[in-house]
């Protein structure tokens, strides 16, 4: 009966109060998530500067709300003051290795919400398939695909998840890798992949991206000028690991290329001039880029806001690169020990826990220049069948 | 059937199948009875055009049968069935082929459950051992004894009513599935003690109960009257000739704390030797449940403690991986039938195809003679709970226990990993098809996804 009821006065409203407008924009690196939330008797009262930050106080607010055994909803008296640590907190999804229908993509951003992170980090196509439908080159999907009638996302595809993501304050990055983890690619773009050779003849399987043919680089720019209008986003992400040399060493064009620049054996330096060359040309299309730690690793002249995503995991290694990377002055997002798609038996959400990003010798300049990280989920053994509990 | 592949009769060039003919011969098909380890379980599948025909000595082969003749059915581009002409004479390797699911450690509800079945049936596992109550939580709702669930499930909605029991017993008959259940004691019962008072031991701290209980407690009457009339209820709900009666890792530490069990163990003449007093305690339980009829499964301790005179049918599992080979040969050696479980312990997850793993197992590969060798009477793929349950269930499940479905199934020498490969990955398609959501194998993709 109301005269009995244990509860004080009912709270009717969430008063929500942004500061500065931009509802219509797309979230970015620099976008304030920070919000405070009151709760008192009579008024509850979230404030934050930007509408980003009042995304994340409601989540808070849903999750301040309880229910007692008679079924009334109730929230304590509370001041919150909140703002992340860390202004890049992604997931990363693989749709290349398992195709991931929409519905898929979908229900991660929404749980991406409830666990406030803001990046969706889109490994979208590699070496198994190639789902993304290009209005420039269709025939990399209808080729690459798995299925291209079935197992491709389309224009709208794409544009539906930016458009979801964005109303949870989730930025998109899609990352379209090269020159290795590009196979998908050879079939509908004749010419762009190396032929390997055998005993001096072709051997029918072809490696990473040929650097050294002018049309890779019209190719290249004329995709990425379409990446580029597709995703608003400020950064791409360009990939640029594990890139297997065998292929390129038994190309004999390839080999008459190296001796001409004077590259001798190393091939790293070929990597390099492919990469260069594809950052300059993102550059001018106005993006900023992440790249994989290789880039760094093997000495590619790159702009100073370029990302470093480190990512190799070999005994705490990822600590050593984590100081190397920020004391050569370049951004860090840490990704090593957040390889979720490696399951292993027991509660092992506590190791990934565990982790501190800052925990590496450097200096506090050096510490400020680490700007998040990523979860990644590899889609090896993944689908949607056990995406959201292996994730979740 | 589909419409659009035929063409009018006159230019009907491919031959058709019309129909499929199922014979069973004998004189008792068994079609109202219940599946046990006799049954037989093998078929003859001839296809031919126009009429194929499935004969089976039991209705249990024809069911095998059936879900063969089911793989053999495939889809060509244009969406016409088609099946190839084929001759089969099959019959499984193993005849205990099963599963072991644990509704304790996490409530699963009888949809996952009813599934699952399905998902067994598709894969010719025909035994659910069923794990389903242990220190956690206990949500079999018993007749007798109502406060054990009333007090000792999760909550009073999570939990298995004689309704529920009865469904999944049936549910399971239909698929030629046995229907196992597994009450273990005296270890693993903190939640019988929820709503059976004085059943648990109270442990001691410093010559004062402590708050706390341990296992059954083995030498009060009560204990074996409760027993008594609780394993009648057990033996009359499950229609399986067998029961499994646990008795694994029970912990002697709160025995050893109780003055009135160390008395007990003096006057027993067992010394400091508590297993003798687990051999006791078994020793009777094995006693009540064979009054009842029933023929028993326990864990490979209760052998290894030696319980003196537990009778030579009773069932010997397996489980504990640390040279689990030299376990078989010891059990089989002394005349025990043996199930193995040890390998194949699903909830064991980690990074890869581990399915290679599971299918690599040789359950013969111990020392023994041929007699010893046929008393391995199968093997259990087990997927215990405590980091399972309806939102991950099936995908851990499937496919990897299809690879212990055919290593207990099929001839012995059915082990090229990359033919393996070939037909797994097919398979899990297929089970897709048929709702149930298996995880994938590796890269790759299924003609038939939902979007």
């Amino acid at each position: 009966a109301e005269n009995e009821s244990p509860w004080g006065t009912p709270c009717t409203q969430l008063l929500v109060y942004v500061s500065m407008p931009g509802c219509d924009g797309f979230p970015n690196l620099d976008s304030k998530e920070s919000y405070k939330l009151i709760v008192s008797k009579g008024s509850m009262l979230l404030s934050a500067e930007a509408i980003w930050g009042a995304l994340r106080g409601l989540e808070t607010f849903s999750q301040l709300v309880g229910r007692d055994e008679n079924g009334t909803y109730y929230i304590n008296e509370t001041e919150i003051v909140d703002f992340p640590r860390f202004p890049h907190r992604g997931l990363l999804l693989d749709t290349s290795r398992h195709y991931l229908p929409l519905r898929a993509i979908l229900e991660t951003l929404d749980v991406m919400a409830y666990n406030k992170f803001n990046v969706f980090h889109w490994h979208i196509v590699d070496d198994p398939s190639f789902p993304y439908e290009s209005s420039t080159f269709p025939e990399l999907s209808k080729k690459g695909a798995f299925n291209a009638m079935t197992h491709v996302y389309t224009a709208s595809d794409v544009r539906a998840v930016i458009k979801y993501a964005r109303l949870r304050g989730i930025r998109v990055i899609p990352e379209f890798d090269t020159p290795g983890h590009t196979l998908s690619w050879g079939p509908g773009a004749p010419g762009l992949l190396t032929p390997c050779y055998v005993a001096q003849k072709p051997s029918g399987t072809y490696g990473p991206i040929n650097p050294i043919l002018n049309s890779t680089y019209e190719f290249v720019t004329s995709l990425f000028q379409e990446v580029s209008s597709v995703f608003p986003d400020f950064f791409l992400h360009l990939g640029g690991d594990e890139v297997d040399f065998t292929c390129w060493t038994s190309n004999p064009k390839i080999r008459a290329f190296m001796k001409e620049m004077g590259f001798g054996e190393d091939y790293r330096k070929l990597e390099s001039l492919y990469i260069q060359r594809l950052l300059e040309i993102v550059s001018s299309l106005g993006k900023g880029y992440i790249v994989w730690q290789e880039v760094f690793d093997n000495d590619v002249e790159v702009r100073p806001d370029t990302i470093i995503h480190v990512w190799k995991e070999n005994l705490m290694q990822y600590k050593e690169e984590m100081a190397n990377v920020t004391r050569a002055g370049y951004h860090a997002l840490l990704s090593a020990p957040w390889y979720l798609n490696r399951i292993s038996y027991g509660q092992d959400w506590m190791e990934a826990y565990k982790v501190e990003p800052l925990d590496f010798r450097g200096s506090p300049e050096q510490k400020a220049l680490v700007i998040g990280g990523e979860a990644c989920m590899w889609g090896e053994y993944v689908d949607v069948t056990n995406l959201t509990p292996r994730l979740w | 059937r589909r419409r659009w592949g035929r063409r009018p009769l006159a230019a009907r060039a491919e031959p058709e199948l019309s129909e499929l003919q199922v014979v069973i011969e004998a004189p008792d098909p068994g079609c109202d009875s219940y599946p046990h380890l006799g049954s037989n379980e093998a078929y003859h599948l001839t296809v031919t055009e126009p009429v194929a025909i499935l004969k089976a000595y039991e209705i249990w082969g024809a069911l095998r049968g059936l879900e063969t003749f089911s793989q053999l059915v495939h889809e060509d581009d244009y969406g016409s069935f088609l099946v190839n002409e084929s001759e089969i004479n099959d019959f499984p390797r193993f005849a205990h082929r099963g599963i072991l699911l644990d509704t304790s450690r996490h409530y699963l509800p009888l949809k996952s459950i009813l599934t699952n079945l399905d998902a067994m049936a598709f894969n010719k596992f025909n035994v659910l051992h069923w794990h389903i109550v242990d220190d956690q939580s206990f949500p079999y709702q018993s007749i007798y004894f109502p406060e054990l669930s009333d007090k000792g499930a999760y909550s009073c909605n999570l939990i298995y009513t004689p309704a529920d029991v009865r469904l999944v017993i049936e549910y399971a008959r239909l698929r030629g599935i046995r229907v196992i259940p597994e009450f273990d004691t005296p270890g693993h019962t903190q939640s019988w003690g929820k709503g059976q008072k004085d059943l648990l031991t109270p442990c001691y701290n410093g010559g004062q109960p402590s708050g706390s209980f341990g296992p059954v407690n083995p030498i009060l009457n009560t204990t074996y009257d409760f027993m008594t009339k609780f394993f009648k209820e057990i033996s009359s709900v499950f229609p399986d000739v067998y029961i499994h009666l646990g008795g694994d890792e029970v912990d002697f530490s709160c025995w050893k704390s109780n003055p009135e069990v160390k008395a007990f163990m003096k006057k027993q003449g067992f010394g400091s030797d508590y297993a003798k007093l687990e051999s006791y305690y078994i020793q009777k339980i094995l006693d009540i449940v064979s009054f009842y009829n029933k023929g028993q499964i326990i864990w490979q301790e209760v052998f290894d403690h030696k319980a003196q005179q537990v009778s030579p049918d009773t069932v010997v599992q397996v489980w504990k991986a640390n040279n689990y080979a030299h376990e078989l040969s010891s059990v089989t050696g002394a005349g025990f039938p043996a199930v193995l479980a040890a390998p194949w312990y699903l909830d064991y997850i980690s990074y890869g195809q581990d399915w290679k793993k599971y299918y690599s197992v040789e359950p013969l590969d111990f020392p023994g003679s041929e007699e010893q060798k046929k008393l391995l009477i199968g093997g259990e793929a087990c997927l215990w709970g405590e980091f399972v349950d309806a939102t991950n269930l099936t995908p851990r499940l499937w496919p990897r226990a299809s690879a212990v479905g055919e290593r207990l199934w099929s001839s012995r020498n059915v082990t090229n990993l990359q033919d393996a490969y070939r037909r797994l990955t097919n398979h899990r398609c297929r089970m897709l098809r048929r709702g149930i959501a298996a995880e994938p194998v590796f890269v790759g993709y299924c003609a038939h996804e939902a979007r």
